[in-house]
């Protein structure tokens, strides 16, 4: 493997997982969204090399055929797309987003950052997935699917 | 991207001895790979010190040692800097997206380049990418740029958030080979704005003190064209002990406006036991802006960091 190689072209080019997507290969629009060991990351800013032993998870790894993932679902149910190009960064992200609320991690916008539990307001969910950008502008209803499956899991 | 060798540094001496031969540090890499794909970055070698054990926050000496592996999002949750360093947790929760601060780490932060358009646009002249190239930002689209401390070779700013927060806490970095407050890490552009800190060839940031933080309310306010995943244009990092309408200690930093995070203390002297109003404000930003000086683009951001500093002063009064 050429060092150069990134975790991003790694998956696409080399192993055939071309569910990440590369939007703009400069961490800026989130559309390579992987879980690094269960975190959610830029794919296209890291060195394949650098994850020797590390566990990848990819949109690959949600749902099962027609089984879906509660995200997968989610974001049908409320049409959290239209292009669907970002998706599968948003929804990667949106797993990592929600592990990271339930560990109790604070944001930017989260009142209180003493508060033992945040509630995930739109605000919150808005401010934590900033990272993901949507040039459909489909955000009312990827915030909903969102909203929907962490009142499930909450 | 240029070709390089990629090696992953067992220890802090094998680090260094390869850094001493010209090897570059990656941490997060979140920067530094950005800018070897557009090639304004182009190492021969990386030496990868993700796996130094520097990834622990522990108490020291009545504050915290910060290993400079632990990422921006762990500094920012952990629970000692939530509650007793509120100031950084909330600089770093404004920086960058989730998925960066997942990556990013500590000293990693602290040594980002500025995001100047023409630093990253190597068909433009830079002095700090290419040193006697000239600076195309001096009659270009200064917006984003510095107001204070720049030189007529370079106007860029640090882009760090951390960085304004650490520096108003008074951190202290600590490499392989000594202790550095952060007041002392960056150097002013001058005419080498391609040097830009006090590290030598080799020397590997390990870990960053935090001093018991100073008594006060701790503020981070940010300023930027959107809500969220921007820079700063203007942001200021404060500690403010207000009692009685009086300001009994007051530290303030500033970021998005200089090439270093910035800070006055001749200024800050003038808070002290002063009345906690606009007034008092307008005296500190006089003497704070005494140098300032805008570029066409950037003109605004004079006015926007003295309108800043009277809402956190307000905000802390409150």
């Amino acid at each position: 493997m050429d060092p150069r190689t990134s975790l991003l072209d790694l998956l696409r080019e080399h192993l055939a997982l071309t569910g990440s997507k590369k939007g703009c290969d400069h961490g800026q629009c989130g559309a390579c969204t992987v879980l690094v060991n269960g975190r959610r990351i830029n794919a296209c800013l890291t060195l394949a090399v650098m994850h020797e032993g590390d566990e990848i998870e990819t949109i690959e790894s949600f749902g099962d055929g027609d089984a879906l993932h509660a995200l997968q679902a989610a974001f049908v149910a409320h049409d959290g797309f239209q292009c669907g190009y970002c998706t599968p960064g948003q929804i990667c992200s949106a797993a990592g987003m929600l592990k990271e609320w339930e560990a109790g991690m604070p944001s930017h916008v989260t009142p209180t950052l003493t508060d033992a539990d945040i509630a995930l307001s739109d605000e919150e969910i808005r401010e934590r997935m900033s990272g993901n950008l949507c040039r459909c502008a489909a955000y009312p209803n990827i915030v909903k699917a969102i909203a929907e499956v962490a009142e499930r899991r909450a | 991207m240029r070709p390089f060798v990629y090696t992953r540094a067992a220890d802090v001496a094998a680090a260094g001895a390869a850094g001493r031969e010209g090897g570059r540090f990656i941490g997060g890499g979140t920067n530094l790979l950005d800018l070897m794909k557009l090639q304004v970055e182009t190492p021969a070698h990386l030496v990868d010190v993700n796996h130094l054990g520097t990834t622990e926050i522990e108490p020291c000496e009545g504050g915290l040692r910060i290993g400079a592996a632990v990422r921006n999002s762990d500094l920012a949750a952990d629970e000692n800097v939530r509650e007793r360093y509120e100031v950084l947790s909330r600089a770093l929760l404004s920086g960058a997206s989730a998925q960066l601060r997942n990556k990013a780490t500590t000293a990693g932060n602290l040594l980002q380049r500025t995001r100047c358009y023409y630093f990253y646009d190597t068909a433009k002249p830079c002095n700090k990418r290419e040193p006697g190239a000239g600076c195309a930002a001096m009659e270009g689209f200064n917006r984003v740029h510095a107001i204070l401390g720049g030189s007529a070779h370079c106007i860029a700013t640090h882009p760090s958030d951390m960085a304004v927060a650490m520096r108003v806490l008074d951190a202290r970095v600590e490499t392989n080979r000594r202790v550095i407050p952060v007041s002392r890490l960056y150097t002013l552009p001058g005419d080498t704005p391609h040097i830009e800190t006090v590290l030598e060839p080799g020397e590997l940031i390990t870990s960053v003190v935090l001093p018991p933080p100073a008594a006060g309310r701790q503020i981070y306010r940010k300023v930027r064209d959107r809500a969220s995943y921007a820079f700063a244009l203007v942001s200021v990092a404060a500690i403010l002990d207000v009692r009685g309408g009086k300001i009994r200690d007051a530290r303030f930093a500033f970021g998005g406006v200089a090439p270093m995070p910035w800070r006055h203390e001749e200024a800050e002297a003038l808070l002290l036991d002063a009345p906690a109003n606009e007034a008092t404000a307008d005296a500190f930003c006089d003497a704070l802006l005494a140098d300032a000086a805008g570029h066409g683009g950037n003109d605004f951001k004079i006015l926007l960091l003295r309108r800043t500093v009277k809402a956190v002063l307000a905000q802390a009064a409150a």
